[in-house]
């Protein structure tokens, strides 16, 4: 059995797949439910079982036509730092607001991917997330939550 | 059924749900025509506006971004070979030698009369057999149901993409076990919480949509390094040449639609199968059918090979509409899609459906039809402007996507930690994509996870705990039985048949 990247998947769904058989058979049902033919674990623990019996069927069947991704022709410095950016993004989008959190994100990932023009990196993100506000907020009544538009008094 | 479709008009022709049928393909057809980005991340991106509006207009949007998203595809295929979903590969196959030879317009225009001609029969057919078979499957009990659920999954995961049925049924647990998280309907026994009240309410379909289709497809063109706009770069997007199709050509079409359509049809019924296999059925079929002159254009500009995909995978996607409409039951990844986002409007398809809000019903299927003509009278003549979005950098593009879906489930629930989780899931799934394990079977899974649980607890009590209604009952173990082939012809040809 030659071990590859579809292999190790496989291995880490069947240990996903025993903690979640685990901890469904940690689920606290009532007392009178527990000899009942359905229960709230009854469906998950089968869920348990489905999981293991497929990854461990992948895991030991040989590869018909294996998968070879070469690292090499990945962009993972461009992906990891557009993943970061998302995750400032969503830390700050309640606490700094909308409007700036957006407008910064798209800065910033236009600027990672490696768009130089600034022209259009300005006029696709603080203009473009103005309209695109005006448009939520201001004409479909959708709800933006900003507290920095809201207390410089631009938005109610 | 002449009341039902007097109904439907008049709901789908009001102003405001004609303006979002417009919208919708217009939206759709951007959307579908870059590359790698298809009918269901179009739709993901439209769910959380479409909550704002009536079930009715929302689904109507919806249905036109669908077909406004086939339409894109085919327009990629033809102009840049690059089909932006696999149901337009086939498109491809004669549509951009058209496009090489300078009359990229006349195969726009054969695409677009051959998804209206093939539309517009599948229309007739859906209307016809929806109705019909919501009133057969009154009769269905929950066995039933829960065979047919698990049918659709096996069906999806054994078509999704050869030889990776594995994979796909993994998927379709992951599926599951998402969907399992959450407070218990029954209950309220929180199961898979880990004690944050973040996940009592379960994961939001609308995240697990955009996370495993939008921003993970976003994803993956990045670490790939794919730029669509590449190949529109070498191309003329403004001069695509005459859309005149000439008499000749239009009795080739009118020979090929009709049995195109009806092949596409009922394989857009079959759970599974789907717009991709359709149309490269009709194009297998067609290259049969055809005399050996026309036999030897095929893949050098075919008239009838051009127009066979595009009336089947057309016909397909209504076709797919019928188990969704009539059991409830959607049978493939974009009607899952579409399922969730109508229980999301609190409504559940399935036979009744028809009986108790007539008005959705028949307005979805009506607007389905008046979607094909806004595409041929809006679409086509704006296609040289509208190809011009194929050329938009991808450093412009992904960001877009990437916002569109953050600010989707910020605007759903005003909640950090659902952003996290939808980046976390995305993040999963690209990992998952590079390495080919499908995602349709997921959300699939995911939409059905609740419904099938529900109809396991109804059968296993009424059965006292006895597995015996998988076969006590003749629909349940013909449904069964189709589950079993389906499982042994995977096994057989995964592993033994290249053994022979």
């Amino acid at each position: 059995m030659k071990i590859n990247s579809v292999k190790i998947i496989s291995l880490l769904f069947f240990v996903l797949s025993a903690f979640y058989l685990y901890t469904a058979h940690q689920i606290q049902v009532f007392a009178f439910d527990e000899g009942a033919p359905f229960n709230a674990k009854t469906f998950p623990i089968y869920l348990g079982y489905a999981g293991m019996f497929f990854s461990g069927l992948k895991i030991v069947l040989p590869d018909k036509k294996p998968i070879e991704v070469d690292p090499t022709y990945l962009e993972f410095r461009k992906t990891i730092l557009l993943v970061l950016t998302m995750i400032v993004y969503g830390a700050t989008i309640l606490k700094v607001g909308f409007f700036l959190s957006t407008s910064l994100f798209l800065v910033l990932s236009y600027y990672f991917l490696g768009e130089r023009r600034w022209k259009y990196i300005i006029i696709f993100s603080f203009p473009f997330v103005a309209v695109f506000m005006y448009l939520l907020h201001g004409v479909l009544a959708v709800y933006l939550r900003d507290p920095l538009l809201k207390y410089l008094g631009i938005m109610g | 059924m002449i009341e039902g479709i007097l109904i439907g008009l008049k709901t789908a022709l009001s102003f405001q749900n004609l303006m979002m049928v417009m919208i919708g393909c217009f939206a759709g057809t951007i959307i579908g025509m870059l590359p790698g980005l298809g009918p269901m991340t179009a739709i993901a991106l439209m769910i959380p506006i479409t909550y704002g509006f009536e079930p009715a207009t929302g689904l109507i949007l919806m249905a036109g971004v669908y077909y406004g998203a086939v339409f894109g595809g085919s327009t990629s295929s033809i102009l840049i070979n690059a089909p932006g979903v696999p149901g337009t590969v086939a498109t491809s196959f004669d549509g951009y030698p058209m496009a090489q030879q300078g009359k990229a317009g006349k195969a726009l225009a054969i695409a677009a009369y051959s998804s209206f001609a093939g539309g517009t029969i599948s229309a007739i057919f859906l209307l016809i057999a929806a109705p019909s078979l919501s009133k057969v499957s009154l009769s269905f009990r929950s066995p039933d149901y829960f065979g047919l659920m698990i049918l659709g999954l096996t069906a999806v995961a054994a078509f999704s993409s050869k030889g990776n049925f594995l994979k796909a049924m993994m998927m379709c647990v992951l599926g599951l076990m998402l969907a399992s998280v959450g407070q218990d309907t029954l209950s309220d026994i929180p199961r898979f919480t880990f004690n944050t009240m973040n996940l009592s309410d379960g994961i939001s379909f609308v995240l697990v949509v955009m996370a495993t289709f939008a921003m993970s497809e976003a994803l993956t063109i990045i670490i790939k390094g794919n730029d669509p706009s590449k190949a529109a770069k070498q191309i003329s997007l403004t001069d695509l040449g005459s859309i005149k199709v000439s008499k000749e050509e239009t009795k080739q079409m009118a020979v090929t639609i009709p049995r195109s359509s009806i092949l596409g049809f009922i394989v857009g019924v079959l759970p599974g199968a789907g717009a991709t296999i359709a149309s490269f059925l009709a194009y297998g079929m067609e290259r049969n059918f055809v005399n050996n002159e026309e036999k030897e254009k095929f893949g050098k500009g075919s008239v009838q090979g051009l127009s066979a995909p595009e009336t089947a995978n057309n016909a397909a996607c209504s076709g797919s509409f019928v188990p969704l409409l009539t059991l409830g039951i959607p049978g493939s990844g974009t009607t899952a899609v579409m399922l969730g986002a109508l229980l999301g409007f609190g409504i559940q398809p399935g036979p009744r459906l028809y009986e108790t809000n007539p008005d959705i019903f028949w307005s979805v299927i009506m607007s389905m039809y008046i979607g094909m003509v806004v595409l041929l009278i809006l679409n086509l003549p704006l296609i040289p402007y509208i190809a011009r979005i194929l050329a938009v950098p991808r450093t412009f593009l992904i960001p877009m996507i990437l916002f569109f879906s953050v600010t989707g489930i910020y605007l759903m629930s005003f909640n950090n930690f659902d952003i996290f989780l939808m980046i976390g899931i995305a993040v999963v799934a690209t990992i998952l994509r590079l390495y080919d394990f499908p995602m349709p079977p997921l959300i699939l899974a995911f939409v059905l996870g609740g419904l099938m649980e529900e109809n396991l607890r109804r059968s296993l009590l009424i059965s006292d705990g006895s597995w015996t209604f998988l076969w006590n009952r003749p629909l349940t173990l013909c449904i069964m039985i189709a589950i079993l082939t389906i499982v042994g012809w995977q096994i057989y040809n995964s592993f033994f048949k290249k053994k022979l």
